[in-house]
């Protein structure tokens, strides 16, 4: 009786992996593996772009969302994860499909306008309603008695760009806005001066951080529903849905002077839509990103729009910050990663640990 | 001596082979891919990863708070799993169906109940924080997670055992002059010993590895607060699964060693019981 | 067993002699007293805490959640999966503690501590192990691709994480109880003439069947409460790959907390009703 019973188990497990592949006929469906914050806005588009290629493709079009962290996202796509598009928070996750996975190709962000990234953000300050401790800019954020609330760079992609954008706004106030001083050999001093300061900040904002959080979400909420700390540093994007969902009366955004230009970048994964035959289409949906029925989405779901036209009618929402960018700032996500986020690093170090290695 | 005792009743093969196959293929193959990853690093990498400064702080508090939760659950285990079969109160059976919750719920859910209610503005939290007593965010909301989810494992183990006890022993032992602690000690724990080691072994074990409930009430701080499941989250966020099979392989064997000393343990007082004539 | 004591044995009990003396109603007392208190605090606070969540915007929303095709689906899958993965442990349960504890062989005590050693695997690594098998990069990444079988990221990864974190809960429940019982009504009976699998429904079973009830019940309530360990082998597919305690997570992290913890609360619920049914079972007995 047991070895018949295990023949049924082990033949339905067989059914079952026949189900995870292959489409019902006349109806193609794609992939989207995505991160966190962009659930919302990728809800609204992707019924917005099945109707537009069905009007013109006559071609019903399901469109079906994975969501959780940057790299785990990515992590799942190396591992097998059939996505035919990946539009992920940090170039380095969709890098390491490429490096690792080898599933599209080295000049994948070469083939989409501005770095492959039809929609910004930028680090801003979630403080209290009224601002109690009068948080103003990111000097601010190590006085004695302020608490900050971040989550954990290592496992968070916003956490990664909170980091740098402190990191950034120190190099910022002590060099000036030029920053082609940066690889200025005759500035050397001063820079190296700079990035000491920037260290020592950096240092500090962590030490007044109570709570690591493992995904910006999680942040939020410890944040505003827990009560915990006097500043959340979130993504823009995520800093105005918390105030919409989660109170106007409880919170408010503080813009600092300067702050990092967040690119979350989006793909077609090759080997994966050659597989399956749906590259036309996959290509077709990132695109939609960049015209304007896409822009406006994104503005809506308060993503900072590339589109200029669709910005100034959003103009209000996006108040002007001075921006910089990772490759002005720190050379690239592949520099960035090795100098402060991997193992041993310059934040392993922040927190007295990695020592051992290098 | 052979391999097995001789015994009338027929179906060793049969059970012993399906079951042996049936580990095999869902555990054990598994956990050879994980230790032959951890073979693809070289030795020095190896213990260069298990004894960096932030994996020994984590296996301190993951085993620490993990000891300190299967106790905690033993003591409070064992209260309950006898409130339970020898009392009779209103409510009772809604307790008792309500012990397996925490297997139920998941983690994340468990995490996030339970910081809610620990938080220096939860129900709970805000009575302990004048009295200074952080919960939410320090080792002590690792505690109180690690034991939650490890309660049924003691209550459950505990209850049958407790309901063995023979009352009539009890009595007799009373009627003889035996005092309260003698009867407790001399009847009720010998026969409760064994589920109540199982109990605390397997709460131990499942607390070791605990994830998801733990990250939302540790605050995960390096070097403080950070379970060893959560440095190995962080391996894999940086696509490092070498490091992350090194720290798996190594919370592996110290559980293997802890359940097998306590099941050879039990294997052993099992044997005197029975050499003693039961 | 756990089922407490039966009226006619508590009466009995309170008429024996020294039973009824002011330090054991004390205890009594006492008892009650400190497992309420840690279970309140630690239990029934972070219960209630769902259960009001879930009811906060009243009982209208709490329909409401359910009526969303994605929690929907991720009901299904959960019941789905519970569905093959109870079963078959269940078989696997019964025949590891018949081998085990009916007979005398060398290792056992080994044997034993690799069924429970899923237990002590961390959920991110019972996860991880389907992954570095089945994976793209995995030993047999290659070959399930070319045939185009998906195991991870698809149902078939998400049955077999939820099978290996709840291997063990059934054999570990019946093979203590299995041992103390020992084995003269077994022998007995065979000596009598009866066949192995007639022995086992007719006399074992009676025996062991409220320890099995409770294997089966621990080994359900995980099956559809894991998380850690199928998140990492689901690829969070809305609607497809999603199980219901992903669920959880995705409408956590979208501030629908009603939603978030009515699935949540309807999990405890389908785990208790094994519970109920077992109980209903026994009141029927009496």
């Amino acid at each position: 009786m047991n070895r018949r019973r295990t023949l049924a188990c082990l033949g339905l497990l067989t059914l079952l992996a026949g189900c995870g592949g292959g489409d019902d006929a006349g109806r193609v469906t794609l992939l989207n593996v995505s991160y966190d914050p962009t659930r919302e806005l990728y809800r609204e588009f992707n019924e917005s772009f099945s109707q537009r290629w069905e009007q013109e493709h006559q071609q019903r079009v399901t469109i079906k969302q994975s969501h959780a962290g940057s790299g785990s996202q990515a992590r799942a796509v190396i591992d097998g994860l059939d996505a035919d598009v990946v539009t992920l928070a940090l170039a380095y996750d969709i890098d390491s499909i490429q490096t690792k996975g080898k599933r599209l190709g080295a000049d994948w962000q070469k083939r989409l306008p501005d770095n492959s990234s039809p929609y910004t953000s930028t680090i801003v300050f979630l403080v209290r309603k009224g601002n109690p401790k009068q948080i103003k800019d990111w000097p601010d954020l190590i006085r004695d008695g302020v608490s900050v609330v971040t989550p954990n760079p290592k496992t968070s992609g916003g956490a990664r760009w909170n980091y740098l954008a402190a990191w950034g706004a120190v190099l910022r106030t002590e060099l000036g806005n030029d920053w082609t001083k940066l690889d200025d050999p005759a500035a050397e001093q001063a820079v190296a001066a700079a990035q000491k300061k920037a260290e020592e900040y950096v240092r500090q904002l962590y030490k007044h951080v109570p709570v690591l959080d493992s995904g910006a979400r999680g942040a939020t909420n410890t944040f505003v529903q827990r009560e915990i700390g006097d500043v959340l540093l979130a993504w823009e994007n995520e800093a105005l849905l918390a105030i919409k969902e989660l109170g106007p009366d409880k919170v408010e955004i503080v813009i600092p002077s300067s702050s990092i230009l967040a690119e979350p970048p989006v793909a077609v994964v090759d080997t994966v839509v050659d597989r399956r035959g749906t590259r036309q289409i996959a290509e077709a949906y990132l695109k939609y990103l960049y015209e304007e029925p896409g822009q406006e989405l994104a503005a809506k779901h308060y993503f900072r729009p590339r589109n200029v036209a669709v910005l100034e009618r959003h103009k209000d929402q996006f108040p002007a910050l001075e921006l910089f960018t990772i490759d002005q700032v720190f050379g690239g996500w592949k520099a960035t990663h090795e100098q402060h986020f991997a193992d041993g690093a310059l934040f392993d170090r922040i927190y007295g640990s990695g020592s051992a290695a290098k | 001596m052979s391999f097995r005792q001789p015994s009338i009743l027929p179906g060793f093969g049969l059970t012993l082979g399906f079951s042996t196959f049936f580990l095999s293929a869902i555990v054990l193959v598994p956990l050879a891919a994980l230790v032959m990853k951890t073979a693809t690093m070289g030795w020095s990498d190896f213990i260069r990863v298990v004894t960096d400064a932030r994996a020994l702080a984590s296996y301190r508090l993951s085993f620490g708070a993990s000891m300190l939760a299967a106790t905690l659950n033993s003591v409070f285990g064992f209260i309950i799993a006898w409130t339970l079969v020898r009392y009779e109160f209103p409510g009772r059976k809604l307790i008792d169906s309500l012990i397996d919750m925490p297997f139920a719920l998941p983690t994340a859910v468990s995490g996030i109940a339970l910081t809610a209610v620990f938080a220096e503005n939860g129900w709970i939290g805000q009575y302990l924080a004048p009295l200074g007593i952080k919960v939410a965010y320090t080792w002590i909301g690792v505690v109180v997670a690690l034991t939650l989810i490890g309660l049924p494992f003691v209550v459950r183990s505990v209850q049958p055992a407790i309901a063995e006890v023979q009352r009539d022993l009890e009595d007799a032992a009373e009627t003889l002059g035996a005092g309260r602690f003698t009867i407790f000690r001399r009847i009720v724990l010998p026969t409760v010993f064994p589920a109540l080691a199982t109990g605390f072994t397997l709460a131990f074990a499942r607390a070791v590895g605990e994830y998801g409930s733990v990250i939302f009430i540790a605050g995960n701080l390096p070097m403080r607060t950070e379970i060893t499941p959560l440095l190995i989250v962080i391996k894999l966020e940086q696509f490092d699964y070498k490091g992350a099979a090194a720290l798996g392989f190594i919370m592996l064997t110290m559980s293997f060693v802890m359940l097998l000393s306590i099941n050879l343990l039990q294997a052993w007082s099992r044997r005197r019981m029975v050499a003693a004539g039961r | 067993m756990a089922g407490g004591p039966s009226k006619e044995m508590l009466a009995e009990i309170a008429s024996r002699p020294g039973r009824d003396t002011l330090i054991s109603s004390a205890v009594k007392y006492v008892f009650i007293a400190l497992s309420l208190g840690f279970l309140a605090a630690l239990l029934f606070a972070p219960l209630a805490t769902v259960f009001i969540t879930a009811l906060s915007k009243g009982w209208e929303m709490y329909f409401e959640s359910f009526k969303d095709e994605d929690t929907l689906a991720a009901i299904k899958l959960t019941l789905t999966v519970a569905a093959i993965v109870v079963p078959t442990n269940t078989i696997f349960g019964i025949a590891a503690a018949w081998a085990i504890a009916k007979f005398e062989f060398r290792g056992k005590s080994f044997l034993i501590t690799l069924i429970d050693l899923p237990i002590a695997v961390s959920p991110v690594i019972s996860g991880l192990v389907y992954v570095l098998l089945f994976g793209a990069q995995g030993w047999f990444g290659l070959w399930l691709q070319e045939r185009d079988i998906s195991i991870i990221f698809a149902v078939p990864g998400i049955v077999l994480a939820t099978m290996f974190v709840t291997f063990p809960y059934v054999a570990r429940e019946l093979i203590p109880l299995m041992q103390q019982l020992g084995n003269d009504e077994e022998e007995a009976a065979i000596t009598l003439g009866a066949g192995g699998l007639m022995t086992f429904f007719h006399v074992t079973l009676p025996k062991i069947r409220w320890g099995l009830v409770y294997g089966v019940i621990l080994c359900n309530a995980r099956a559809m409460g894991e998380f850690g360990a199928v998140s990492v082998v689901s690829g969070h597919v809305r609607g497809l790959t999603t199980t219901m305690p992903l669920h959880v997570e995705i409408l956590y992290n979208e501030y629908n907390f009603v939603g978030a913890f009515a699935v949540a609360s309807l999990l405890t619920l389908l785990a208790v009703l094994t519970l109920i049914i077992k109980s209903l079972v026994e009141m029927k007995r009496k």
